[in-house]
Order: structure tokens, then sequence, then C-alpha cells
């Protein structure tokens, strides 16, 4: 299914912004006569912590696809340690935090589909028993995108330029994929790259055991897993492994060098901004 | 049942290293998800149906009071009679005085998982009541003294070298000298031993997929046929079933099984659907001249009206084990009672107590793939999580867990003070993992760094750090 298909509302906007490369190697929008849209990055705690470039690979996505973007400074993290460890509390603190952060930004982006779900799918339900929060998280979840998402279903982008040698297997994040349908969105931008083929594992679509704190309070059921879906990894015969979630990355890389097989793991949005000569993660070079 | 959940952990850890479960784990992650794919891809209306069923379901608890007694009405105008168990022990009990009246020595059974739930063959057999589980997987787990590992496939941890193991050494005695290798071999030979318990029982006890208000009757599916026979051979049947199987028509149920056979095995329906409404009535050619319906409570009424009533809407088809990778890694048995999964996550807190059971709803990375394929879209993750929350109230949540979720929150709460604490983690870790690009051990991190590697952070410091200089030197 093309993307215009179901974004109708959007098509306009996809043809407006159909990218194409130039000789430098960026990407740039093919006509861009519409006023840029103005984007808060969600930058998440992980990538803020271990790997900024995956931050900067989206800010570099979203403004070649004519947006101005913005880093509002007081955010931390969407608060799913808390909300997921039964922690309400917290979480609502946190939340009003966010949604404070974000006021006023007409689009938010995260390239994470686990804090963007977090986002969009969880903060209204915190606030039942307080109706004006309730309708500003409603409002804040309305304007909440996962990166490929906002790049494919918002903006309407099909291709980006970017060359990557190798092939890849994509990881589907649970939370992406199950509460912000994303699946298809990730795979037709790779279909762009070029030297990039995907090849797609057995089952890309069942949980790499990471789980947030999940992973350190059941390790041994988290490594059975983690330990079945890298021998799905290597099956593929892919060299390298890609997911838009920071958290399933590590853990997935993590065991990946465990076992010494030799994937390079890296963050779909890399990849897509033309940052694969990136050390890839767990790596020093 | 005795609970083994209190030692999840611990049960986790051994079903981990039984290569048999292991192997017979394997084969079902694949084969079931992937029937129920396609038996719901072949129906357009699959989905629509999905709907259907829960608004069924949520009506019918939103009324249940009014259905159940509809339902007594119409069993006791059949000439049936209706008993109400509050308790487990109640069920027993009813159950026990029953088969003493009828002076039953064995009852055939057939697929009940509140017969597990209550304990039910255990107290028979202390009052010198045998009972014969006539579902070739309940018969199996019986032989070896072993609760169910699935809902609907009870013995799906076993391979099939252990129950032709198995059959060899009970049925020897019953002049079945030879171990069989063949699968239906098996099976034939069950059901010649099988045939004769049939016969020779007093009682047929069954569970119940629905019971139907309208018509007073109860609805069981099987592929073996055996509950046909443990409810018309014997002279007094007994069902047993839980207070949330009422449904209130035919239609409803014609609703119900579309999306059960497909969600459980893929099947469009299941071999034997059948229906039964009251006593033998004079005229009919065969059936039990006693017909006993028992509606068991066990604490389900305490979540109607709750958050936590979605989880009455289940209809045990196992979907949601059959997709859980935590189900898949570890089977049945860890989670230590009688629903094990997802459903047994939300369920056996609700029905053993939050105590015993606190690491059920633990156990979960929250994937979703459960609420993904469930026929009437319990919300199976957010229940969990509700879970912990009443956890976290009651301070059941591990101190340890407490502690950090503190520590961290009062940081995430302190932007300025959270961004110059993780700067210098991030330097730290950057300058002390910049060689490999990742640790092999970690202090306090030894639950990650036992199966994997740790990735360093990139130098260079945090994505704001390196933000902030970007735009200062950008914007002056």
């Amino acid at each position: 299914m093309e993307p215009h298909q179901w974004t109708s509302g959007y098509a306009t906007a996809g043809a407006r912004f159909h990218l194409s490369g130039n000789r430098s190697g960026a990407i740039v929008a093919g006509v861009s006569s519409s006023p840029p849209r103005r984007v808060a990055l969600f930058v998440t705690c992980l990538v803020d912590l271990f790997r900024p470039s995956v931050g900067f690979a989206a800010v570099k996505l979203l403004e070649d696809a004519g947006c101005i973007v913005e880093v509002p400074p007081l955010q931390v993290c969407c608060g799913q340690p808390a909300y997921n460890s039964g922690d309400r509390a917290s979480t609502r603190a946190i939340a009003r935090q966010v949604i404070d952060a974000f006021e006023g930004h007409p689009h938010v982006v995260a390239p994470s589909g686990s804090c963007a779900g977090m986002l969009a799918h969880h903060y209204p339900g915190l606030f039942e028993d307080d109706p004006a929060m309730k309708a500003r998280a409603e409002h804040l979840a309305g304007r909440c995108h996962e990166l490929t998402s906002f790049l494919v279903d918002v903006l309407g982008v099909t291709r980006v330029s970017a060359r990557y040698d190798g092939a890849v297997t994509y990881h589907d994040s649970c939370s992406g994929l199950r509460e912000l349908g994303v699946k298809q969105q990730p795979r037709t931008l790779l279909g762009s790259v070029h030297g990039l083929s995907l090849r797609e594992m057995k089952t890309p679509e069942v949980c790499c055991g990471f789980g947030g704190t999940f992973c350190v309070k059941y390790p041994e059921i988290s490594n059975a897993m983690v330990g079945e879906k890298t021998g799905d990894i290597a099956a593929t015969g892919a060299d390298t492994l890609l997911a838009g979630d920071l958290g399933c990355l590590m853990n997935m890389a993590g065991k990946l060098q465990r076992e010494g097989r030799a994937v390079k793991v890296r963050h779909v949005a890399e990849v897509l901004a033309d940052m694969g000569d990136e050390a890839p993660i767990g790596e020093s070079r | 049942m005795q609970s083994t959940a209190r030692n999840f952990k611990h049960n986790a850890h051994d079903a981990l290293r039984d290569a048999n479960l292991q192997d017979s784990l394997s084969k079902l992650k694949v084969g079931f998800s992937e029937r129920r794919r396609q038996a719901a891809e072949r129906l357009p209306e699959f989905e629509a149906l999905r709907d259907r069923a829960r608004d069924i379901k949520d009506h019918t608890l939103a009324n249940l009071d009014f259905y159940l007694e509809e339902f007594e009405r119409k069993v006791l105008a059949l000439g049936g009679h209706v008993h109400w168990a509050p308790t487990a022990e109640d069920a027993r009990r009813i159950i026990a005085d029953l088969c003493k009246g009828a002076g039953a020595r064995t009852i055939a059974k057939s697929k009940s998982m509140i017969s597990e739930e209550i304990g039910l063959n255990d107290h028979l057999e202390t009052l010198g009541i045998e009972p014969v589980e006539t579902d070739l997987g309940e018969y199996i787990i019986q032989l070896r003294h072993e609760p169910p590992s699935h809902i609907i496939a009870p013995a799906v941890h076993l391979t099939k070298d252990q129950v032709a193991d198995t059959f060899l050494e009970h049925h020897r005695a019953l002049g079945f000298t030879k171990r069989l290798t063949e699968r239906n071999d098996l099976v034939a030979e069950a059901r010649q031993v099988l045939r004769q318990k049939f016969l020779d029982a007093d009682v047929g006890l069954n569970g119940a997929n629905f019971l139907v208000a309208e018509t007073g009757s109860s609805m069981l599916v099987t592929n073996e046929g055996n509950a046909d026979l443990s409810n018309t051979l014997p002279k007094m049947q007994i069902v047993l079933a839980s207070i949330e199987k009422v449904i209130p028509t035919l239609e409803d149920a014609a609703v119900l099984l579309r999306v059960l056979a497909r969600s459980a095995t893929g099947q469009e329906s299941s071999a034997y659907t059948t229906l039964n409404t009251g006593p033998r009535r004079a005229g009919d050619l065969d059936g039990p001249s006693q017909y006993h319906v028992v509606i068991l409570d066990n604490g389900r009424s305490s979540v109607l009206g709750t958050r936590m009533q979605d989880m009455l809407r289940c209809i045990r088809c196992g979907a949601c084990m059959n997709h859980c990778p935590v189900y898949g890694a570890i089977g049945g048995h860890a989670y230590g009672w009688v629903y094990p999964g997802p459903i047994g996550a939300v369920l056996t807190p609700q029905l053993i107590g939050i105590e015993e059971a606190g690491d059920l709803p633990n156990a979960s990375t929250f994937c979703g793939r459960c609420e993904s394929v469930c026929p009437v879209r319990i919300p199976l993750p957010g229940l969990m999580r509700h879970w912990r929350e009443r956890e976290f109230e009651r301070h059941l949540t591990p101190r340890t867990v407490r502690q950090g979720l503190a520590l961290w929150s009062f940081l995430a709460q302190r932007p300025r003070l959270y961004r110059r604490l993780t700067g210098w983690a991030n330097r730290l870790l950057a300058v002390f993992g910049r060689a490999d690009g990742r640790f092999r051990s970690l202090p306090l991190a030894s639950g990650w760094t036992r199966f994997r590697d740790f990735p360093a952070p990139q130098p260079g410091g945090t994505f704001h750090t390196q933000w902030a200089r970007q735009r200062s030197r950008t914007r002056p």
C-alpha cells in the first residue's frame, strides 16, 4: 500500500515534501512552498545518555523534511520506569512535567515507539480525576509521534537520500508496533537507502526480552528471550540489525556481542540520516 | 491445588533448564500462533467479531445477576438442579455430596479448569471416589500426577517419548506391554483404556465453555468427543462452571464460538460442540437421569464494577499464552497455579492473593502481543499494571526496587540536577568504556551483564550537552 492511501489528509503534503538526493548526500525537500512545521524533539533519556547520534539523526531527518526542530530543555524521561513499576504518583508528576515542557509545540516527535506510545496512549489515563490535566494530556497525545511514523504518515516522506552498504534486518519494537502501528514506515524509508537490502527475520514482531526493568528483574527469562531473538537475527545472514528503540537495541546488541556474533547494531534513524558511519552500538569504532 | 506461584523465579529457573520442556515449547510457539493467524486471515469479519464478542461479555457482566438467575430458572424448569458455590470449598463439598448421594465409586471427567481451580480430584480421592480424566491431555497428566501447563493443551509440556513412557508404566497392568512410538498408536491405546472407564462411571462431570441463559443449556467444545460420552453414559451429570460463563442467548454463543476456536487452535470450529439441556426426558434414547449445575464464584464477583472486571470476559482460548514470549520461554508450570500466561498473571492474584502471586503480573515485558490476539480484547498488560500498582500501594514491591525507583523519580523531577548527574555518568562510562565500546561487567548491573555486554555511551557528552553547545555556537 502506498503511504498516501492511508494518510489521505496528507496526500498533498506528501507531494510537497517528496524528497530527493543532491550531490552532497544530504536530503532536501523537492518543493517547500508551505511554511515549515515546528517540531519539538522528545530526545528520550536513553538517547540522551547513551547515544546522542540518534537524536542528531532525528534532527537531521526532520530538518531535511523542512521542519524547524526545537529541543525543550526541561525534558527528562517519559516516566515509564515508574509507570510500569506501579508508582502512579511519580508517573503523574513526571507526566505533568513533560506536558509542561512541550506546551505550545505543535508536534512532538520521539525516536522511540515506546516513549511516544507512553505520551500518546497512557498519559490521558493518568488524570481521570483531573479534567483540566486530562485535557492537556489528550492534547499532547494527539500531537505526539514516533519519528518514522511522523516522517511517512504526517509529512508524506517516502524517500531519504542515504547510502548504507549492507544487508540489514529490522526488529519491530513492541510499543511502536502495537500501540502506534509502526511497521511499514521504517521499511518504506529503508527501501530508498542506496546499497541497503532488507532481510526479514522469521519473527520480527516477537519481543526481544528488554521490557525496561523486566530485563534486570527477571534476567534469566529475559536472557532466554533475547537469545531466541539473536538466533533469529543471525539466521537472516544480515550484517546489521536496526530498530527504532534504543532500549531494545542495547539489549540485542549486548547479547549479540556476548555471543560473539559479528552483527552491527544501529538505530534506524542513523541509517536513514546517512549517519551509518557512526560506531555501532557497543563498539568503539 | 497447592500454589507454587511464590516460587516463580525458582520455577522459571528450573523450566529454562528442562530440555524436554524447551523442546515442547519450541513447537508450541510456532504452531499455535501461525494457525491462529491463518484462521483470522481467512475470516474477513474476524476483527468485527472480536468487538461483538467483547460487547456480549461486557453486557452480560453488567447484568450478571439477571442472566444467572434466568439460567437457574430455565435449568429448574427442565428438571435440573443449580447449586451456588461461593467458595472452592463449597464447590468441593457440593460435588462430594452429590457423588456420595449417587453412591459413586468412579466419576468420568471431561475438561474443566474449574475442577483444577477447586482441587477437586485430590478431594474426591480422599473420600475414596476415583476421578478419571477423559480428555487425553488431562488423562496423561493425571497419570503423572502433574497439574496442567496450558488451559487447552494441558500436557503440552510433554514430549511424545515422555507420554510413551508414562503409558507403558501405567497400562502394563492392563495388558498393554509394548512401548509405543507412534502418536496414533498412543491415542488408540488411551481410547481403549478409557472406554471401559466411561462405561464404569457412576457420575459424569464436565466443565462448560458457556452457560446459555435463554435455554438453560451448558455448552462444551472438545476435539475428542470425550465430553459426549461422559455426559450421556453415567446416570448423573454434574456441570461445573464459574459465574462469568453465563451468556444471554444461543445467538451470542454462535459469535463467541466463532472467535473461540480460531483463537485457540486456528480451527473454524472445534470437532465437537455439545449442548446439554437438562436431564433425560421421557422418550430420550439416552442421557443422565439427574442433571446438576454447580456455579462457582470464588472471588470473581468482587471485581464486578471495578477496573479489573475486564478479566471476567475471558473465554479460556489460551491465545494469550500461545503468543506470550514469557510463557514461550518457561511454560505453564512455572506460574505455579492453575492458570498460566498473561490471563493467569491477572486472574491468579485475584483468586489466591497478590501476596502469593506477586511475581506473575511483574513477569511481563508488556509487549502487548496477548492483548493484540485476545478474542474478547482483554487489556491484559493494563490489568497486570494495575496489579503492580496495588503491590506498590501496599508496599509489596521489593525494597531495593522501591528505593531505586524513589531515587530515580526524585531526579527525574529535577531536570537540572538530573542533567548534571547524567552528564557525569555519561563521561565516566564513556571514558572507561572507550577502548571496547562496552562493558562485560558493571557494578550494580549484574542482572544485565550476567548475560549480555553493556554498551558504553558514545564519547562527547549527553545529547543535551552537545545540543546546547551547538546552539550557542550557531545562535550566539
